[in-house]
């Protein structure tokens, strides 16, 4: 099995502290060094992000992010998130359904094939669907203009205009392959580790296949879901790679707010790039913030499990 | 013999193996496994020669080097400090920790264009942190340097995240064990505590130089693209792809898919051997 270190763990009850530690010199010190090392890779980046935006104002600040562009950059990546997670979310619940619930031959190697596209760079994430789709591509060959494969849909696709590269469609497939194994990866360990017994005393008593989910399973997951839907939202509005791949980067067309950030950072709008970038790191801190309040949860149910064990 | 036979034959009690094998397959196959065939389908219209000439030319072999050295510094000095960090963390108490522990995840969470135009204003040669390298004649923004800061960026919860439940879940009564029977502290880190916590220590190391190899939105404006210089392997994929050399640019893409492969593999293997280590630990 990959770990992936998204996954998240339930924090284990604290252990009791050494009496035999480090000198109090050696402690402050290796704590010094973490600090500083973590401050110029996390602490000041983030700071630097709302400081920079709102270098000119907040009325620019406001300005920026409510421009024509920068908004129909936030449509359509909300557009593309709203179709995408969904779709991976029951995709999650399904594959940790089969994995967690049922033992048979190849299980292993689905579960790599499940991680694949971690660890798939996202630029060529986004280059498969341009192979698939694109002009020169299967679909090209398929429904070439002139010697189309299925002319009659060659026909109806081209007096539709309807294309997947560079337009929406194309971002939305790219968003979902860099978001696909994000709720499974959350929810594959933790129904593993919740074993069968409830789920088959429940069919036991009579439940249906679908009471049994909605009834036991669901409950018992639904910490794991929340933060596994959460990360792959954060993943699937911040995709820059992949998307930047298929887009064609049609300003108030087919940029999202990462693609919009990009073209104000190379108009040296530095102050408008950053304040689009703001909201994006506000969503970043949403889901810490949530991943926190997520394992504390998941803590304190452990604990009174623990307790009235 | 009854038992046997009772234990063959398996009765699902649980419904809906066929729906969830069904919709996984289907659902695998239609994002991930064809479109991925496409990139070894289109690589076969080139013929060998010219596959060959094209993963090997200069501004190739020169985004692997980079990409392959500055994501392996950037992962061994993720080790070293994600590992002093984990300490900290697991080990000692000082004022904000759990902020500080919440935030380590904060590269798994920013997307990546945020993280990179905030680390190229950062460490430019005016900004924040830059400024005080560039005095040094240490310029680390539309420089090699600047490819290896993203990387470090991207990779340090990797290292953190592997190795903090391990260090967790250390029996304390080891360590108390081995300093009774008169090893100093630091006897007790290498001896006890060290090769306890290394085969984590090694996942986390290669899930961030993993992570590294494909890196691309963190990169592209810290690094500057200055051609067999700056230019990190996906940036040369994208050049291609915006002369619309589709063929080149899939074949580099087969060579780093190759080495993604090869990379999960290891982390497989990995991960099998630390699972293994900490069982004979704990037994």
């Amino acid at each position: 099995m990959t770990p992936v270190a998204t996954t998240f763990h339930p924090p284990r009850p604290a252990v009791h502290h050494r009496t035999n530690g480090e000198p109090p010199l050696v402690r402050r010190a290796l704590i010094g060094v973490a600090l500083v090392f973590l401050s110029l890779f996390l602490f000041l980046p983030l700071i630097f992000v709302f400081t920079e935006a709102l270098a000119k104002g907040v009325g620019f600040y406001l300005h920026t992010i409510r421009e024509p562009d920068a908004l129909s950059a936030i449509r359509l990546t909300f557009i593309a998130a709203a179709i995408a997670v969904p779709l991976n979310c029951v995709f999650g619940v399904c594959a940790a359904w089969l994995i967690a619930k049922f033992d048979f031959r190849g299980k292993n190697i689905l579960l790599t094939l499940i991680d694949l596209p971690f660890s798939v760079s996202p630029v060529i994430a986004g280059l498969i669907y341009v192979l698939v789709f694109g002009a020169q591509g299967w679909m090209g060959l398929w429904l070439n203009a002139d010697n189309p494969k299925f002319p009659a849909l060659a026909n109806w696709l081209n007096g539709h205009d309807f294309k997947i590269i560079f337009a929406v469609p194309g971002i939305v497939l790219a968003t979902i392959f860099v978001t696909f194994p994000f709720v499974a990866r959350e929810l594959i360990p933790l129904m593993q580790a919740q074993g069968r017994n409830e789920e088959e005393a429940a069919r036991v008593l009579g439940a249906s296949g679908w009471q049994t989910f909605w009834r036991v399973t669901l409950p018992n997951i639904k910490w794991g879901l929340l933060y596994g839907v959460i990360l792959c939202n954060a993943r699937a509005m911040g995709e820059f790679g992949a998307v930047s791949v298929v887009s064609g980067k049609i300003r108030s067309q087919t940029n999202t707010i990462p693609l919009h950030i990009e073209a104000l950072y190379d108009d040296y709008n530095f102050t408008g790039a950053f304040a689009v970038a703001s909201l994006l790191a506000l969503l970043a801190l949403v889901t810490l913030v949530v991943k926190t309040w997520v394992e504390y949860k998941s803590s304190a149910l452990q604990e009174t499990a623990a307790k009235s064990e | 013999m009854a038992a046997k036979n009772l234990r063959t034959k398996k009765v699902r009690v649980l419904p809906g193996f066929k729906l969830t094998l069904g919709f996984t397959l289907f659902y695998l196959s239609l994002i991930v496994l064809i479109p991925l065939a496409a990139v070894f389908w289109k690589t076969s219209s080139l013929t060998w020669p010219q596959f060959w000439q094209t993963v090997t030319m200069p501004t190739a072999v020169a985004s692997y080097k980079l990409t392959f050295g500055a994501s392996f510094f950037a992962a061994l000095i993720n080790a070293f400090f994600g590992f002093i960090v984990a300490w900290v963390l697991v080990r000692y108490e000082f004022f904000g920790k759990k902020i500080v522990d919440a935030l380590v995840d904060l590269p798994f969470a920013l997307p990546t264009a945020v993280a990179g135009i905030t680390l190229a204003a950062l460490y430019s040669d005016s900004g924040w942190i830059g400024k005080f390298f560039a005095p040094l004649g240490l310029h680390i923004a539309n420089a090699r340097a600047g490819v290896f800061v993203a990387l470090t960026f991207i990779g340090l919860p990797f290292i953190v995240r592997t190795v903090q439940p391990i260090l967790e879940d250390l029996d304390p009564e080891l360590e108390e064990a081995a300093s009774s029977l008169g090893a100093n502290r630091w006897q007790v880190f290498w001896r006890v505590i060290f090769p306890m916590v290394a085969p984590a220590l090694l996942t986390g190391f290669t899930l961030a130089f993993a992570r590294a190899l494909g890196e691309y939105g963190s990169v592209i404006f810290i690094a500057g693209n200055i051609p067999m210089k700056t230019q990190i392997t996906p940036v040369v994929i994208m050049q291609e792809l915006d002369m619309f050399d589709y063929a080149k640019a899939t074949a580099l893409a087969v060579v780093m898919l190759i080495v993604s492969f090869v990379l999960l593999l290891t982390i497989n293997v990995l991960q099998w051997w630390a699972n293994r280590h900490n069982s004979t630990n704990l037994a």
